[in-house]
Formats: C-alpha cells, structure tokens, sequence
C-alpha cells in the first residue's frame, strides 16, 4: 500500500516539458487491448500507487487508488459479505481497478449489475497538464460539475492517468442457481431477451456450444422457487464456468492467435451470419466471434444489429481495432482529448489512430 | 433594448420565421413571460424569444444560425428543473422542446424505448406497462418533467440505489451540438468505443448540446413491492437502523426517511397514518419477487424492532402502499401549506454523517430564524432540506439563500455534495467553487469549449468563472470563520 502520486505527477510534468509520450500501465494484463502506439513511449507504471483509501461497508463506497489489484479489493470487500457487482474481468493475477476502469471491462452480470461505468462515482486523474484533479465523489448521487469520472470508461487512459476510483459496492447475492439447456443459436437470442423481460432474479445469461447458461442469484427463496418455474438442469460448479466466462478462460477463448471480435449490440438482433463460432453473453448483448475478418467487413454488420463491433485481441493491430467514428464524433473526441491533455503525451494512437 | 438589439432581435425572428410555424416564434412580452423561470420561481428573466421547433431539422437550423450569430441559446423542455437551469438568458433564445412528445417505438423483446426529448417521463412507464415493463428513475415531478430534461440533469428519484440515476438507464442520446452538427451518442448495445460521451452528456444541464431524441432501457416490473413503515424516537436511531439494512445486505426499491416537522406537515396533508410523536420516520419499501419480498420483509421489521422502532406498520395491499408513500410523495405540497414559501436545497452527505449534518441544520435554524425540514433519500445520502420562508417579508428570501448555501458547504465538509440531483444552473454556482478547485473548474469550462466553442449553450450556468469563485471564496472564507466561531458551542456539543 503506497501513495505515489508525488513521483507519477513529476513523470508527468517531466514528460509534458520533454514531449515525452506516456504509456500507461497498471499491471499490465491487458497490454493487448488497444492499437499498437507507434510513437516512442516512456511507460507511467501506476502499479506502485495502491491501497485502499477509504471503506465504509454500511455506506456501499469503497476508494482505492488505481494501481490496487482487483484481488485485493475482492478480498477487503469479502471480509463484509460485499463485491464488485459487475466482476470485473481479469486477464491475469495483476489486473487492476485502474485498467478496468479505462477498458470498461465488466463481466457477466452486467446486463443487471451495470458496468464498472455504471458503478463509478469519482476519480481523481492527472491530466496531461500534470494537475492532480478530483471529479464526482464518494456518494451515490452528484450532478455537480460534468461527469469526467464516466468519461474515462473505455478512453483506454488517452484523458489523463487515473489515479483513485470511488466505487459503489454491494452485497453478494445470498444464493445462486445456474441452469443449463440444450439450445441453437438461433432460438437462442429470443429466450434469453424473453427471460429478461420477466421479474426474476436473473444474472447471467449466456450460451456457448450449443448450450444456455442462465444464473439466478438473490434472495435463497425466489431463487428456487424461480429454478424450479423455468427448468433445466442446475450446473454442478457454476462459479468456474462463470469464471471462465468472465476471464476469457473458456476454451472458447483459448486461442489467443486467432483473431477475437467483440460485437456490442441489440441484446435481441440476430446473430451476423458469419462462418465460425460465436460465444453470446449479457443475454445477447455481447457477442464474441472468432475468426479472420476485417472492420470494414465487421462494421455493417454490427450496425445492422444496432451497436458495434471491435477487434478485442489478436489480428493487425496497427490498424484501427475500434468501430470507426463518425466524423462529427471524431471532432468532438479530438477536442475533449485536446482538452485534458493538450500536448497529447497519454495513449497517443492507443484507442484511434487520430486520437 | 437598444435600437441596434431591437433590429437584431426583428431580423433574428425573422429568419426563424421562415422555417419554424411563425406562431411558434415567440417575441411579445406577454407570450413570453410563462418562460422567465422553471421549477425555481426566485430566480427570473425575459428571454429575448422563444422558438417552438417541430422537426429536428428546424432545431439543427436554430442551432446553426444562433452559431453564426453567436446568440445564447436555452434549451427547455417542462420547466420544473429546480436549479433555474433553464431560466432564460436576457439577449438569448429560449428553444422548447415541447412539441417533441411523441414515444417513437416501444421494444418489448429489447425493452427499450425510442422517444422525443418531450415525453414526459411517467408516460414512458405508462406505455410500457402493457408489456410489463416500466422505466425507473422516477423523479418527484414525474407528472409533468420530460425525458429530455432528465438527461440534461442526470435526473434521480426514490428508486436510484437500486435502479440508479437517468445516466444508468440510457442506451443512446440524439444531439444537435452547438455548431449545428446532428450526431447520436451510444447505440442499442450496452457500450460503445471510445470516450463515454453518453455519460458526460447526461446531467451536462443543456451546456453541451440540445437534445433530440433518447433510447432508454425498460425494466421488467417487479412481481410485488411492499413497505415497511417505522417511527424512530431519534435520527440517530433511525439513521442506524438504515446502515443496518445495508449491512444485512437487502437493497430495498426505495429508503426514505423525514424528520418530526415533515412527518407533521405531511401526515395533517394526507392523514397517512404517521405517528405524529416520532422524530423521524423510515419508509423501506422492498421489491422482487413474491418470495423474495416476503423474506425480505420480514428481516427488515425484526431489524426495526430490534434498533427500537417505536412504532412498526406494513403495507397489507397496493391502497396501503400507496397510502404510505402518499404522505412523503406529498411532502413539499404539505410543507407548502405550513408556510408561504419554502426553499428546497439538494445535497449529498455520506450517511453516516447524518445525525451530525441535521443537528448542526438544527442549529442553523435558529440561528437564520428559519424554520427547516427535512426528507431524506436515506438510501443514497441525498438531503432535501425544505427551508421555510415568507418571500413578502423583505430579506428573508436573501436568509433563506444565505441559510441554503450554509447547508450546502457543510454537505461538501463531510464528505459529500452540493447537489444530488437538482443540478448546478444558476442557483449553485456560488457553492461550485466550494466543491471544485480553479484547475477543476477550468478543466470543465475546457470540456464545454470543446463541444462549444463560443459558449452559446447556456450560458452562466453550470460552470462559475475563475473570477467569481476566488470572490466568492474570499468572502465566504471570512464569513465561514465568523460562523464557526459563533458556533463554537455546538462543535464541543
């Protein structure tokens, strides 16, 4: 547990008087996100600047610093019965808050949990001006100022460095049940929408080689009595297949090799017709496909399905991995970049390649 | 006016007229004066005119010419914001959204709803009931306030620690920015790449762009809600006994919590029933499931009882829910009728810091000779004190002011914020230089020159300038210092 916010921000202003790119890491588990930055980078390693700052279990708030692992934050938040709700996924031991944060990675449960987005209520963040600025707070509701804390999610940190998170926790659900049936993809899609229609305790919703996946979890009571109404078989050891799904540790996901989309889309469109296998989670909402394509392929497809499409790990990573923007979006993007760090040192070219 | 400004206005109305229905270019005074204010009468002023587009292609050209004019702009939808955010500007436009209330689609499969910024927000739960669904945040002006209002401010309610704020409900926003530009921010999927645009748009008070349409999630309606009513003989008590829900790891619907003058005004309002003898009251309103709600309800009142409820009440039946949640639901209407005027503040304190934030109001009362009363979105820390005033006797408004922005620093003193979910506009923006720091405050007037360049988006509200606040500061910093000192008492206390 360290403060190191006095080295990182002297980094910062060192790079800013050099032009000095910056590249910033936590622990480094999710290196293979993003475009590869073709400028020279000096590495902002945030991996050092952790610890819990504040928790107070009754007010469902816990503070950490960005480089805390998500281990720890587990383990801290378990000693009260509560959790991160929207399980942040982890793509090794040293995943961090902060890296989560600015990936806007969030599990399975977040179709009914939020996103590690929803679930933000502050941060502080250096900009590239090297200023050390607090935004939002440690409580639930606060529409003063513009939301710069939600902002960051997905930014992949091209604003600034984030250096401490205020979160909303909350309990872990009493009982969980995980029910599997044999099913096609395509009649999938409209059984999982319908399930989420209906006012159960619903948390997970997936399918993956032939075979759904729903979670409830809750209160023990409605649980069961809500297994019981749907039906299926209860899957032995559901915490490893949720984890599995969550982490990308399904052998779905095995081959890192091979190029890997993430589709964002209408929960109820129906899957793009292309050959290969799909992974469907959040009830529809996120699709995993596998397989040799490019964006300008993928791109109508995810549009004709209402969202967009993104290439997650593997493939040419020189090129843009993210839906493209339109032009008015890039305007706007490019300005709000401006605005946070006017000598562009954070992530150039991580997230676009105009960015 | 001067000559100059008259010919300018005269050409401005004109150019609007040949393209917007020339009876919704408003310029006459009388036709103009239901603008002046929103929900915050204190605060007025004529607007300029007030345009009434009815495409989005007529607001796009609203926009563009008042770009090219550099003429203020003022988004309004229903008016009953409560920070006079949407009080107009004295040389600007005021653009209604008020004939965009149409619901564009209901998707029951997806459970979304496509709508104009005009709908008013309990018309969506409306059409969605049919189909089972409802949208959740329920702000208290449900009845009249419209979708597009909510964005602009992140609207909350009594559901948000578990159904959260309009940011978490929304699935993508339709804007028309500053220079003319339409774009959609957010898709049908859950997230987008790139920066969350959506996210810093939502509660940006009308100062990034106008909007022109929303999709938002719908929620399946829970099978049954049921609340629990407790009268409590302290706050304190009270208080505990909300941490000790939490802690026993029940999020309910909606937690709700007013103290003895509230209790009074709003049971002699509706005769709800409340134990008019308790100094505060919890409602816990739990929802899900049948069996869940049962099992939840049941922790909840040996937990009342347990913390030394002195009186325990649970709904039996929907009339006596309704019954309940009437007497708070009615709480400003009732607080109205005990007093001529009264002022609503909005902050944020973590929970724990309750007893001590309401003692010290207690204080305040009577050192501002005002009378105070207090509901309480008890779940998520959110304070409404209701300060009470008689806007004939001259200077107590000015009190009542004086006695808001007290309340409002000590929020941000304990750890908490000077709004919750009213929004800044005009009516805060003294106490944003207590909350943010100079380099804060420039990095948002940052953010809003780069979706606005020449500030024509409602302007002065939202964001102080430097200046004001190293004002301000000063003076309150003496202010606060005499304050303190005559308070000494109570800190010991």
């Amino acid at each position: 547990m360290a403060d190191q916010i006095n080295q990182l921000q002297e980094q910062v202003l060192q790079a800013r008087s050099r032009g000095q790119a910056l590249n910033i890491v936590g622990g480094g588990s999710k290196s293979f996100m993003g475009r590869l930055m073709e400028a020279e980078t000096e590495e902002l390693n945030m991996s050092g600047h952790t610890g819990v700052v504040e928790y107070h279990p009754v007010e469902l708030v816990l503070t950490v610093r960005a480089g805390t692992r998500l281990d720890e934050i587990d383990a801290v938040l378990a000693e009260h019965g509560q959790c991160l709700h929207f399980e942040p996924p982890r793509f090794g031991e040293n995943s961090t808050i902060g890296g989560t944060l600015a990936c806007n990675l969030s599990g399975p449960a977040r179709p009914w949990a939020g996103s590690v987005r929803d679930q933000v209520l502050g941060i502080r963040l250096l900009n590239g001006k090297g200023e050390h600025l607090r935004f939002g707070g440690q409580v639930m509701k606060n529409v003063a100022g513009y939301d710069v804390s939600r902002l960051q999610a997905g930014a992949l940190g091209t604003l600034g460095a984030i250096t401490e998170i205020s979160l909303k926790v909350m309990p872990r659900p009493a009982a969980s049940i995980t029910l599997v049936k044999d099913m096609a993809m395509d009649e999938v899609v409209g059984l999982m929408n319908r399930r989420a229609g209906e006012p159960k305790p619903l948390t997970g919703a997936c399918w993956v080689d032939g075979k759904l996946y729903l979670r409830l979890a809750g209160a023990q009571s409605a649980v069961e009595a809500t297994a019981r109404a749907w039906g299926g078989e209860p899957l032995e050891n559901p915490s490893a297949f949720w984890q599995q799904i969550q982490n990308l540790q399904h052998p779905f996901f095995a081959n890192p090799e091979q190029p890997l989309w993430r589709f964002s889309i209408n929960s109820s469109a129906p899957t793009p017709a292309l050959d290969g296998p799909w992974l469907l989670d959040w009830a529809g909402a996120q699709r995993w496909y596998r397989g040799q394509a490019t964006m300008a392929d993928l791109e109508p497809l995810a549009r004709a399905a209402g969202g967009q499409v993104s290439l997650f790990r593997g493939g040419d990573r020189t090129a843009e991995v993210m839906h493209r923007q339109p032009e008015a979006l890039k305007v706007l993007q490019r300005r709000v970049k401006q605005s946070f760090d006017p000598d562009g040192i954070f992530n150039p070219g991580r997230l676009y390649s105009w960015l | 006016m001067t000559t100059n400004a008259q010919a300018g206005k005269t050409l401005l109305a004109k150019k609007f007229r040949s393209f917007i229905d020339p009876e919704f270019v408003i310029t006459d005074d009388e036709t103009l004066k239901p603008y002046e204010c929103d929900g915050l009468a204190m605060y007025r002023e004529m607007p300029m005119m007030v345009v009434l587009p009815e495409t989005v292609e007529q607001v796009q050209r609203v926009m563009r010419l008042c770009h090219e004019q550099a003429v203020p702009v003022v988004a309004r939808g229903a008016g009953t914001g409560l920070c006079a955010g949407a009080m107009p500007h004295k040389e600007g436009v005021v653009l209604s959204l008020a004939k965009f209330n149409r619901i564009l689609e209901i998707d029951p499969l997806a459970r979304t709803a496509r709508l104009q910024p005009g709908v008013r927000n309990l018309a969506i739960s409306e059409a969605a009931a049919e189909h089972g669904l409802y949208y959740g945040p329920d702000p208290s002006s449900q009845i009249a306030c419209t979708i597009g209002g909510n964005v602009a401010e992140n609207s909350g309610g009594v559901h948000c620690l578990k159904y959260g704020l309009t940011v978490h409900n929304l699935l993508s926003v339709e804007i028309i920015t500053a220079e003319g530009e339409r774009v959609t921010v957010g898709s049908d999927g859950l997230d987008t790449c790139g920066m969350d645009l959506l996210a810093l748009l939502t509660g940006s008070e009308g100062l990034l762009g106008v909007v022109t349409e929303v999709k938002v999630k719908l929620l399946p309606t829970p099978e049954v809600a049921q609340v629990v009513m407790a009268g409590f003989d302290s706050i304190e008590k009270a208080g505990d006994a909300v941490g000790a829900v939490i802690a026993q790891g029940i999020i309910p619907g909606g937690l709700e919590m007013m103290d003895g003058h509230a209790i009074i005004a709003a049971d002699d309002f509706c005769q709800a029933g409340y134990p008019r003898d308790a100094r505060a009251l919890l409602l816990c309103e739990v929802d899900g499931t049948q069996e869940e709600v049962h099992e939840h309800i049941a922790e909840v009142e040996a937990l009342f009882r347990k913390l030394g409820a002195t009186s325990i009440r649970t709904s039996g039946s929907e009339e006596e829910r309704a019954l309940l949640w009437k007497g708070r639901k009615s709480a400003f209407p009732a607080v109205g009728r005990i007093s001529p005027d009264y002022y609503c503040m909005d902050g944020t304190i973590p929970r724990r810091h309750l007893a001590k934030v309401l003692l010290a109001m207690e204080q305040m009362s009577e050192d501002f000779g005002l009378r105070v009363a207090n509901v309480f979105h008890a779940g998520d820390g959110n304070l409404h004190p209701l300060i009470l005033f008689d806007a004939n006797v001259p200077g107590e408004f000015e009190r009542a002011e004086a006695f808001g922005s007290r309340i409002l620093e000590l929020c941000v003193e304990v750890g908490g914020c000077i709004t919750g979910e009213h929004g800044v506009g005009v009516e805060k923006i003294r106490q944003m230089a207590v909350q943010f720091n100079d380099q804060e405050l420039q990095q948002f007037h940052d953010v809003k020159a780069a979706f606005d360049p020449q500030g024509i988006l409602n302007p002065g509200k939202g964001v102080p300038t430097l200046k004001f606040c190293q004002e301000y500061r000063s003076i309150e910093h003496k202010q606060h210092k005499q304050h303190k000192h005559d308070q000494a008492g109570l800190s010991h206390g």
